[in-house]
């Protein structure tokens, strides 16, 4: 077994993740760098949201463990922040924005104890930083699908985790609300935070990301995104279906000549 | 004047708390999107009822301990969850399939014991069949105790874990990735509702109590968009068609206490569905969103 960093703020160790005995996550080892982003890219169905799931005890491991800044999750909760898919909650849920962004500030509260001014006040932050102070007292459901996601992303920075895993952030969002993000991960990474994002766009994926892993139920390639994103990697990862892509490119381009 | 006397009180009483209770335990089931569970769970209780009568009778007993017989709606309503968890997991079929296989198999088996027991020489005394429609009017202060004693809990839980609560039913991933046991949450509430069931089954009967969990919720849905509003609307609605149901079944000679309290939720739901300042047919008539 390879040796792993203590410092690296996400250790994954001979990972391997079964869902009524077939494997979805076969063999995963990886060490995320520091103050880094870095996007876990793939196909559909690759494992991308499971893989993010079992680093947080969400799923079950078949085999294999996560670390946290060297130490199991379980004890390491408070460094991490975690957002979700927004479709895997009901938006017509009877909360506000500000009371979603205030979970975030449960996890350090603990059961019984009340929130209070500190607690209110990063919250306010969180939403002025994604730009949906506005909305503070809107349900969840009069917003549009990237102020949800904004949302989500608000929660996750009132955790004030140092380490963020975030599942598919960039899905069928509008173009102000990706750039909020684009602008909040590249905050995080200056303050020396990391961020693990999934992520489907392969063309946005090398202006966004530090470092990529290319996932295939396996891992296929883990780097800095110049060394990772090559054809043969992708290739690779989306076996037949990135041929189609190339093609369907390629007809395209030569119709527009045409 | 409406004559109120002692028993009148007691039951305004109990079926004020036990609307209450129904509000604050049917807030939680529904935001939980387990509006069924309460449903499967009264059905199962009458087995349950069925088998603490025999069991009694077996060991001595006459068959009439109030205790008892609760003790074993409670197990019997728990065992149809349990039973409900069972065959999604085995069988790999959706919920509402093996809600209705747990509901049908748990409730025929009770009524056919109930038959059985009926037709024995003791047994249309014991007055089992009270707990299928309910029985407001024979309500004693043993029952207005019991309905304080699980309105109380339920107001202690939603006071002391609001937002675990609501943390709980808005996004289970994140709470269980912060650290909270989503189990010992959904456990407690489970157990609210027990309680609910179980002090509803002497008011309203196991068929209607359903009713008494999701009517009151369901309206304080329509009037409000807060989690915390929402409890205390559906708590208060809740009391209010206890206390409504006492009064109107005491306008006719023959009306029962039980079905009244559930008509009279049915009527503020209805009212609620005209006037929600949002989501009310006015409101959206009057913004084109019909």
């Amino acid at each position: 077994m390879r040796e792993h960093s203590k410092s690296s703020p996400l250790g994954i160790h001979a990972l391997t993740v079964a869902y009524h005995r077939k494997p979805v996550l076969w063999d995963i080892d990886l060490d995320i760098p520091a103050g880094s982003i870095v996007g876990i890219i793939g196909p559909n169905g690759a494992g991308k949201s499971t893989l993010l799931k079992a680093c947080l005890g969400l799923v079950p491991a078949a085999s294999g463990r996560v670390t946290v800044f060297g130490k199991p999750y379980e004890t390491q909760r408070a460094l991490v922040g975690y957002v979700p898919q927004r479709e895997s909650v009901d938006w017509d849920f009877p909360v506000s924005v500000f009371d979603v962004v205030m979970m975030g500030t449960y996890g350090r509260l603990g059961w019984l104890r009340r929130a209070g001014s500190a607690e209110r006040e990063r919250a306010h932050a969180a939403l002025e930083s994604v730009g949906i102070s506005e909305y503070a007292h809107r349900q969840i459901g009069q917003l549009s699908g990237g102020q949800q996601q904004r949302v989500f992303l608000a929660r996750a920075l009132a955790q004030e985790a140092r380490l963020y895993l975030m599942d598919e952030p960039f899905a069928s969002v509008d173009a102000a609300t990706e750039q909020a993000i684009v602008g909040v991960l590249r905050k995080m990474r200056g303050e020396g935070r990391t961020a693990l994002v999934v992520h489907h766009d392969l063309e946005s994926a090398s202006a966004y990301f530090d470092w990529v892993v290319l996932l295939n139920t396996r891992v296929i390639a883990a780097g800095p995104t110049h060394e990772v994103m090559t054809h043969a990697h992708l290739r690779e990862t989306y076996g037949g279906r990135l041929t189609l892509l190339d093609e369907a490119g390629e007809r395209l381009q030569g119709a527009q000549r045409g | 004047m409406i004559g109120l006397d002692y028993n009148t009180l007691v039951v305004a009483g109990a079926s004020a708390l036990l609307g209450t209770a129904g509000g604050l335990a049917g807030t939680l089931m529904l935001l939980r999107k387990r509006a069924l569970m309460g449903d499967a769970l009264g059905h199962a209780t009458l087995p349950g009822i069925a088998v603490a009568y025999l069991a009694s009778l077996a060991l001595g007993g006459s068959g009439k301990e109030v205790w008892a017989l609760m003790l074993g709606a409670g197990a019997g309503g728990l065992a149809g969850v349990v039973g409900v968890a069972a065959i999604r997991r085995i069988a790999r079929v959706s919920e509402d399939t093996a809600m209705a296989i747990v509901l049908g198999s748990f409730f025929g088996l009770g009524a056919a014991l109930l038959t059985v027991i009926q037709a024995s020489p003791q047994g249309n005394q014991a007055g089992l069949s009270t707990f299928v429609t309910g029985h407001a009017a024979s309500m004693v202060r043993s029952d207005l105790d019991l309905a304080m004693a699980v309105a109380l809990v339920c107001i202690l839980v939603v006071l002391a874990l609001s937002k675990e609560l609501r943390l709980l039913c808005f996004d289970e991933p994140f709470a269980k990735a912060i650290g909270r046991s989503t189990k010992c949450l959904d456990a407690l509430v489970l157990l609210v509702v027990t309680g609910v069931v179980i002090a509803g089954l002497q008011a309203v009967g196991l068929i209607l109590i359903l009713a008494l969990l999701v009517i009151p919720a369901a309206t304080a849905r329509l009037l409000t968009d807060r989690f915390g509003a929402m409890l205390v609307i559906a708590a208060a609605l809740g009391a209010a068609s206890g206390i409504g149901g006492t009064i109107a079944s005491s306008l006719g000679p023959s009306l029962p206490t039980g079905p009244c309290i559930v008509v009279v939720a049915a009527a503020i739901f209805a009212a609620a569905l005209l006037v929600a300042p949002r989501n009310g047919l006015i409101a959206r008539a009057a913004g084109g969103r019909l």
